[in-house]
Formats: C-alpha cells, sequence, structure tokens
C-alpha cells in the first residue's frame, strides 16, 4: 500500500462514520409520524438521504427523522435548521420537491419559498 | 443509503448480557421492517457501562439505551429507527443527577472522562480495517515512515512523557532508547497482553474494541528500534480478544500494512499471537518471553534487561497493551499534547477498571492526577445501597488498598506509591464497610501463594507463610506477636524476591496494616471481625426484644440450630450454628444480629 | 499451583491421535512448540492424561519431563478429565468482594464436589477461575459457553438444573 492509497480509503470512509460524530449544526428532519409515513414521508427522507449523503454532505449536514409534529394536514412535513439558528418549514413534501430543495436550499443556500408553509398559505 | 447507525456494544461484559442475540435481533426486525438498506447495525468495542449492559447507541442523534431486552427490538425498530419517536424508557438514567441521559457525553460517568487509549472502543467496529483507518489509523505509522527517523520517533515518545501503563510505571522511551542501542541483526517488539490482575479488563476491552491501534503501534516500535517481527501473548481467557486481533492481523497484512515493504519505504513489520495459559507470573517480562518461547515461564533475574538479551536471546522490548494505545496519537498529536494532560511526572491520561461495590462497574479513562473522589463519587456514581465507603484497592495482588481518608489524593504513579499501593494495571476495587480488610489480604495472599512460580524461596515458602498467618487470625488463633511477624515477613519478601511477583506480593498486607490496624487487632484480641465477614468470628444472637415467635428462622436453618415455639423467643444454639447468615436474611422484624 | 492426577482410566481413539500427529506436523517438534502443542492437544482430547503427554514427547524428541513441567506449570492445563458440564466460578477481585464466594461455596454443596474435582457420575465439574473481564456483572459464572452474572447464591440451584 502506498499512502496515498490511505489517504483515499479515509476519505472513502469518512462519510461513512461522520454519522457517529453526533448531529450536526444544520439538520433536515422529517417528520415520521403515521400521518407522514402515510403521505408518503418515507420515500422523501429516503430522498433527502441519498442526495444529501450522496453529495458528500454528510459532515455537514444530518438527515434524520421525528414523530408526529401535530400539523397533520400538510404531510409530510420536513423541517431544515441551519446552523445560523434560521428554522424553514416545508410542508407536503414529495421526493422531486426533495431533489429541489436539495440543489436550491442544501447546496444553494435559498429558501424554495413555494413549499413553506408561508409560502403555500399566500 | 444509510441514514442511521446503530451501535451495540460487542465487548465481553455486554456479550456476557446477550448483546450478540440483540444484535441479531435487531437485523432481522430492520429486516422485516424493509430498513435494512437505511439503517446499519454495527458491532462495537466496549462503551465503559458494563454493569448496565446490553448497551446500545443510535446515530446521527446520539441517542443512548442501556439493558435493552430482546422484546424491546421490535418497538426501537418500529418507534424510534422508523418514525424518529425515543424510547423513553431505555435511555439510560443518569444515577448521579436523576435525569434522562440523552447522549452519552452528557453522562456524569462520560463528563469527566478523557478517552485517549479508549478513544476507539465503543466507536468503531473493530473487526473493519477501514473504520479504523478513517478516524485516522495507521496515518501515525505512514507519518514515522515517510517523515522521522528511528531516533526522532524515540525522542518524541520521550518527551512526551509516557510511562508504562502495565503496572511498573518505566519510561517508554528509555526502554526503546536501550534496545535501539543495542546492536544485532534481529530484534523483537513484544506486547504484553497477559492481564491477569484480577479486576483489570482495559487490556481485553481495547484489544476487542480497537486492536488496530496495538498493531499500529508495535510497527511503529519495530521501526523505532530496528525490528521486523513482533509477537502478542495474550490470555487464552480472552477469547474475543484473541478473534479480533487475529482477524485484524490478517487485515492488516492484506491492505500492506503489515508485511513487507510497509507504504513502500523497504520496512517490514510482521506480527504473530502467542496465547498464554493462565499463568500471572507470565505478566511478569522475562517470564512472558520464557513463555513464548515455549517453556515453564518462569522470571529470570535482570540484568541483563530484555532490551539487550530479550526474547530467543535477541534485544526485546516489552509493552503492556495500553501503553501502545497511547502511541500513535502522540505521534500524530504530538509529545506537547500529551505531556499536557496530566501531574509532572505521569503524563497523559490512565483507564481504570472500576469494580466492586460502585454504581457504574466498567471501565473509565481519566487524566491522570484525577482524585479517587472524582472517579468514585462522580464517574462512578458512588456506593450502592446507602453503604459508606471504607477503602479502594488499585494495583491487584501488587497493590494495596487507600482508606478513605486518601479519597482526595490525586491519582498517578508516585502519589501511589507513596501511600503503600501502585497505579499496577489499573484495576480499583471499591470496598464499603462491610469488606473485611484482612479477609482482603487474605485474598490475594491466597492467589499468590495459588501464583507464585515457585522458582525462589521467599516468594514460595514466604508467602505460604504469610497465608497461614492470616489464617489464623481470621480463625480467632490469632496472637499479638502475629502482626509483628506479618511485618517481619512481608519486609524479607520484599527485599529477597526475584522478580516483582514476590517483591510486590506483600503490599496488600503492609497497606492494610498500615491503614487498618485496628481491625488486625479487633481479629486478634477481642476475637472479632469488625465488618462480619470472617466466619468464625461470627456469633449470631436473638434480640429478645425484637423476636416476636413467628418462627420464620427456626424453618430456615439448614442444620436445626434455632430452638423456640410459636410467640415464643427464640434462641439460636451457637455449638450447631455454621453461621451462613440465612436466620438473619429471613427475619422480618430484625431481631437477629451478627458480631 | 497444585495438580491432580486423575485415577480415571485413558481412553484415546485413533482419530485423536492422528490430529495429534497433525498438531505436531504444523507446530514443528522444536522445543518451543510445546506450549501450543499441549493447548491443541487439549482441545482434542478435553484434558491431558499422562498417556497424552508421553506420546507427544515420543513424537517430538522433547523430554517427558520438560512436558510435564509445562502441562503442571499453567493453570490452562488439566490432568482432568472435565466433566459433561463444566462449571467455572470466577474469583477475581470484582467477584469477591460481590460474594463469590458464597457462590462457589452452594456449588459445591448442591454438586457435592469442591472445586477442582468432577463429580463420580462426570456429568459436573467444578471449578474457581482467575478474573474473566466481566466485572461489570460479578459475581459471574461460566457454565459450558454460558454466563450467568450478578448472581446470588440461592440462583444456583436453577441453574444447575437447567443441565
Amino acid at each position: 500500500m502506498k499512502l496515498s492509497e490511505l489517504a483515499s480509503i479515509k476519505e472513502r470512509m469518512k462519510d461513512k462514520v461522520a454519522l457517529r460524530d453526533g448531529e450536526k449544526a444544520n439538520r433536515i428532519v422529517v417528520c415520521m409520524g403515521d400521518c407522514g409515513i402515510s403521505a408518503g414521508a418515507r420515500a422523501v427522507l429516503n430522498t433527502f438521504v441519498d442526495s444529501v449523503y450522496g453529495a458528500g454532505l454528510a459532515d455537514t449536514f444530518t438527515v434524520t427523522q421525528t414523530g408526529c409534529i401535530g400539523l397533520c394536514e400538510f404531510e409530510p412535513i420536513v423541517e431544515v435548521f441551519t446552523e445560523d439558528g434560521n428554522r424553514t418549514t416545508y410542508i407536503k413534501m414529495t421526493p422531486e420537491r426533495a431533489l429541489e430543495v436539495v440543489e436550491k436550499h442544501i447546496k444553494g443556500g435559498t429558501v424554495v419559498a413555494e413549499y413553506t408553509k408561508e409560502g403555500a398559505a399566500r | 443509503m444509510i441514514r442511521s447507525h446503530v451501535l451495540i456494544c460487542g465487548g465481553t461484559g455486554c456479550t456476557s448480557s446477550g448483546s450478540v442475540t440483540i444484535h441479531d435481533l435487531m437485523e432481522k426486525e430492520l429486516e422485516k421492517a424493509g430498513l435494512s438498506d437505511e439503517v446499519k447495525v454495527v458491532q462495537t468495542g466496549c462503551f465503559g457501562l458494563c454493569a448496565l449492559g446490553p448497551i446500545m447507541i443510535v446515530y446521527p442523534e446520539g441517542i443512548f439505551y442501556s439493558a435493552v431486552k430482546e422484546e424491546d427490538v421490535p418497538e426501537i425498530v418500529s418507534e424510534h429507527l422508523l418514525k424518529g419517536n425515543i424510547v423513553e424508557r431505555l435511555v439510560y438514567k443518569d444515577s448521579v443527577t436523576g435525569q434522562h441521559a440523552k447522549s452519552l457525553q452528557e453522562t456524569t460517568f462520560y463528563k469527566k472522562q478523557h478517552r485517549v487509549a479508549l478513544r476507539n472502543c465503543g466507536v468503531i467496529d473493530p473487526e473493519n480495517i477501514e473504520e479504523y483507518i478513517a478516524k485516522d489509523g495507521y496515518a501515525a505509522l505512514g507519518k514515522v515512515l515517510t517523515e522521522m527517523t528511528p531516533q526522532g520517533v524515540i525522542d518524541e515518545i520521550k518527551s512526551s512523557g509516557l510511562r508504562g501503563r502495565g503496572g511498573g510505571g518505566f519510561p517508554t522511551g528509555n526502554k526503546w532508547q536501550f534496545a535501539a542501542n543495542s546492536v544485532s541483526d534481529k530484534k523483537y517488539v513484544v506486547c504484553n497482553a497477559d492481564e491477569g490482575d484480577p479486576g483489570a479488563f482495559m487490556d481485553r476491552s481495547i484489544l476487542e474494541g480497537d486492536p488496530h491501534a496495538v498493531i499500529e503501534a508495535m510497527a511503529i516500535a519495530g521501526y523505532a528500534i530496528g525490528a521486523d517481527e513482533g509477537y502478542v501473548y495474550v490470555r487464552a481467557e480472552y477469547p474475543i480478544a484473541v478473534r479480533r486481533l487475529k482477524k485484524a492481523i490478517e487485515q492488516a497484512r492484506e491492505y500492506g500494512l503489515l508485511g513487507k515493504n510497509i507504504f513502500e519505504t523497504g520496512f517490514d513489520f510482521d506480527v504473530h499471537i502467542r496465547l498464554g495459559a493462565g499463568a500471572f507470573v507470565c505478566g511478569e517480562e522475562t517470564a512472558l518471553l520464557t513463555s513464548i518461547e515455549g517453556k515453564r515461564g518462569e522470571p529470570r533475574p535482570r540484568p541483563p534487561f530484555p532490551a539487550v538479551k530479550g526474547l530467543f536471546g535477541q534485544p526485546t522490548i516489552i509493552n503492556n497493551v495500553e501503553t501502545y494505545a497511547n502511541v500513535p496519537q502522540i505521534i500524530l498529536k504530538g509529545a506537547g499534547w500529551f505531556s499536557s494532560m496530566g501531574t509532572e511526572k505521569s503524563k497523559g491520561t490512565k483507564v481504570f477498571a472500576l469494580g466492586g461495590k460502585i454504581t457504574h462497574t466498567g471501565l473509565v479513562e481519566v487524566p491522570m492526577g484525577t482524585t479517587l473522589r472524582e472517579i468514585i463519587e462522580e464517574i462512578g456514581g458512588g456506593i450502592p445501597n446507602g453503604k459508606k465507603f471504607k477503602a479502594a484497592q488499585t494495583g491487584g495482588p501488587s497493590g494495596g488498598c487507600i482508606p478513605a481518608s486518601l479519597v482526595d489524593t490525586p491519582i498517578d504513579y508516585d502519589n501511589l506509591i507513596a501511600i503503600g499501593s501502585m497505579m499496577g494495571s489499573g484495576g480499583l476495587i471499591v470496598m464499603d464497610e462491610s469488606d473485611c480488610m484482612v479477609d482482603i489480604a487474605k485474598f490475594f495472599l491466597e492467589f499468590t501463594v495459588d501464583e507464585s512460580c515457585g522458582k525462589c524461596t521467599p516468594c514460595r515458602t514466604g508467602t505460604m507463610r504469610l497465608l497461614e498467618i492470616l489464617e489464623k487470625i481470621t480463625s480467632g488463633n490469632g496472637e499479638m506477636e502475629d502482626i509483628a511477624r506479618l511485618e517481619e515477613l512481608c519486609n524479607y519478601i520484599k527485599s529477597a524476591s526475584l522478580c516483582g511477583l514476590g517483591q510486590t506480593a506483600p503490599n496488600p498486607v503492609l497497606s492494610t496494616l498500615r491503614y487498618f490496624r485496628g481491625e488486625y487487632i479487633a481479629h486478634v484480641k477481642d476475637k472479632k471481625c469488625p465488618a462480619g465477614v470472617c466466619k468464625k468470628l461470627l456469633s449470631f444472637s436473638i434480640d429478645p426484644d425484637k423476636c416476636k415467635g413467628c418462627t420464620a428462622c427456626a424453618r430456615k436453618c439448614p442444620v436445626g440450630a434455632i430452638s423456640g415455639k410459636v410467640k415464643e423467643i427464640h434462641v439460636i444454639d451457637a455449638s450447631k450454628c455454621i453461621k451462613c447468615g440465612a436466620c438473619m436474611s429471613t427475619c422480618k422484624f430484625g431481631a437477629i444480629h451478627k458480631g | 499451583m497444585k495438580k491432580k492426577m486423575t485415577s480415571v482410566k485413558f481412553a484415546g481413539t485413533p482419530e485423536q491421535e492422528k490430529k495429534l500427529d497433525a498438531i505436531i506436523e504444523k507446530y514443528g517438534k522444536g522445543e518451543g512448540a510445546v506450549m501450543r502443542i499441549l493447548q491443541d492437544a487439549q482441545e482434542v482430547y478435553g484434558y491431558l492424561p499422562i498417556e497424552v503427554q508421553q506420546a507427544i514427547s515420543i513424537k517430538t524428541g522433547v523430554p517427558l519431563a520438560e512436558i510435564y513441567g509445562v502441562a503442571t506449570f499453567y493453570s490452562q492445563f488439566s490432568l482432568n478429565p472435565k466433566g459433561k458440564v463444566s462449571i467455572s466460578v470466577c474469583l477475581g477481585t470484582a467477584c469477591y468482594v460481590k460474594g463469590a464466594g458464597k457462590v462457589i461455596e452452594k456449588i459445591s454443596e448442591i454438586l457435592g464436589i469442591q472445586p477442582g474435582e468432577t463429580s463420580s457420575d462426570g456429568k459436573f465439574s467444578l471449578d474457581a477461575t482467575r478474573c474473566l473481564g466481566a466485572c461489570g456483572l460479578a459475581p459471574v459464572i461460566t457454565v459450558n459457553e454460558d454466563v450467568y452474572g450478578k448472581l446470588k447464591p440461592e440462583d444456583v440451584k436453577d441453574i444447575l438444573e437447567k443441565y
């Protein structure tokens, strides 16, 4: 083995063990209550996991799930907490919308207003 | 893609409480729920809180579940792993604050700990070399081979102040220097994993939880002293550790991290395992070497030291598991980082195996200089059942008892020796008021008598005579002269024995005589055992004011020593009583006294 | 450590001897191999009767005195056949202060054998062992491969009845 190979194994494994450092300051929380699951939250969760971790963002973003937050008619709900203290609540999410949120919000830093609770109400 | 990791402890403690079944069940339940591609189950080494096993941690949330039972697994899967609802009733409850501690780091058990040697235990899968590499594994070996000279490595270890964690506390860098200075074509690096001290299990936990750290450190040592071969001498009583170590060595060879031309630097190194066969004396370095050679593990006089003439007559360094586990971190983070922890003469951290009468039995790692009080009351969670702390025993059969009055002593090598004990390998057994110190001294002497290899007379015969005197005292036949005899004999054995086993064997007697002399005198003069342990000195009696005549004790007594009719006061016949204590635990009225 | 010789008649099979030959083949005949040969031979025979030691001596050329010396030095080697149910009681310090002494007494009382002995029907053998490292569960006993922790003397009867 060369020293460079060791470095590439480390790089490849980094994301896999990053989960065990605990939750990051940036979090994507998918509501997985029975209401959420029946509205399709699992596919949304899996899309977030695949696209966020797949893009090598495991050491800055945590994708996790939580129980029912009491807004069942808006499920599937996804909340994005960022390290600057902002909290964004996306409602009626789908895998397609999830991909868009990852591209624009998670990677680009711009909230996708039309999918938020406030945006939808307007 | 994986979004959650479930870490389940696969150390000896948790395995004994059923963690392997929990692990299998978890995988089955995940499959049933269709979560196998989203949640990964990882078997790790010891987390340290062995008494609360099986232990499970769910990441990324870091939720810490303890004492998980088989029937809890489906709930954890359906509620937590699917829906994100934490199963509150299984969350570890902090015994000091009484609060549910969501994460491991929040607990009083972990807060004061500083994990260097144990850093990967309970964090990585010890059977997966890539997880070790992800945590900077083998980077230290890469660094020494490509950037440092052998002397540079030795200097780094020297200036870190690392001392042997196996007992004596000899400076590791100096040991390496002696072996490096010896001129020879063939040298050896040996790892002492013959953890014989009863009540110490940190070396086992490191081998079970992070075996690659030891292998990497041995290779670093090999480079430093000019050796191309290493041996790990490990107890056969540690099957899990042996299996993981074997697997780790195979993986390291497969990845080219052991073998020829490591990192294309021309450096060759390989490691072999030798199993011990249950002889305490083999923890002594010269005896260990003789045992690797396949002979009776008897020690031999030093000099010549192993660094000059060791395994198969060649220069050899021997360090224990915990010592090696510190080495890669010292190389990566620097001697300055390491020596910033600890006290003036004892740098870094030390792992202790907490056992005995303490709430959190388990493994803790703290900076040198932490006081016994912090370890027992904060990290250890205090003494259970409302009993009072009486003494802590460190250093196993070579160490001594530290009384409650010295509980604020900062623990390091030199302080422990000054108060008549020693660091040993780090076993720390806590005793409460119901433990008899003469009996504890006798317990350790029984151990050394059994384990004395028999080569030198002071140890072979001396320890036997010590034990006989202690037996005489605990059976109620002691005379005041016996106490003086004990002391005299102890000093002979200390000064005349060949190896460490004999030289330190009297310590349990000397330290208990020093701090608990009154207890010896009570046994000898008053023929009483104040703690109520020594059977022959016990007598049971029934308090006539409290006895209700319920006959429960008379029915329970296995030898019919209690007489009395219903509603009449009962009496114990001392000549028939075998002092089993069954009556006392049966009596609902607290009428039976032991004294 | 004192070791008792067995009075049980040795009954080795040709298959066992074949395995022994393979072991010696594997480790070689040098003096350094004695311990490893004995460790594996004990796996094959269950114990190390003098007949097996003699066979090893003849096959390797290492004097019987040396082999016997090694076999009696280490506590792992047993010159006695073990019972079908082998009970080990940990007498490490942590277990001792938590009452392992009383547990072993209770087992002795029930089985009528002392530590180091095998019951006359060959079913149970009892040993006091060194620290098993499961101190968090003290006091601990192992029965064959099963581990029982946090024991009280009164639990012993139920456990033994399982076997």
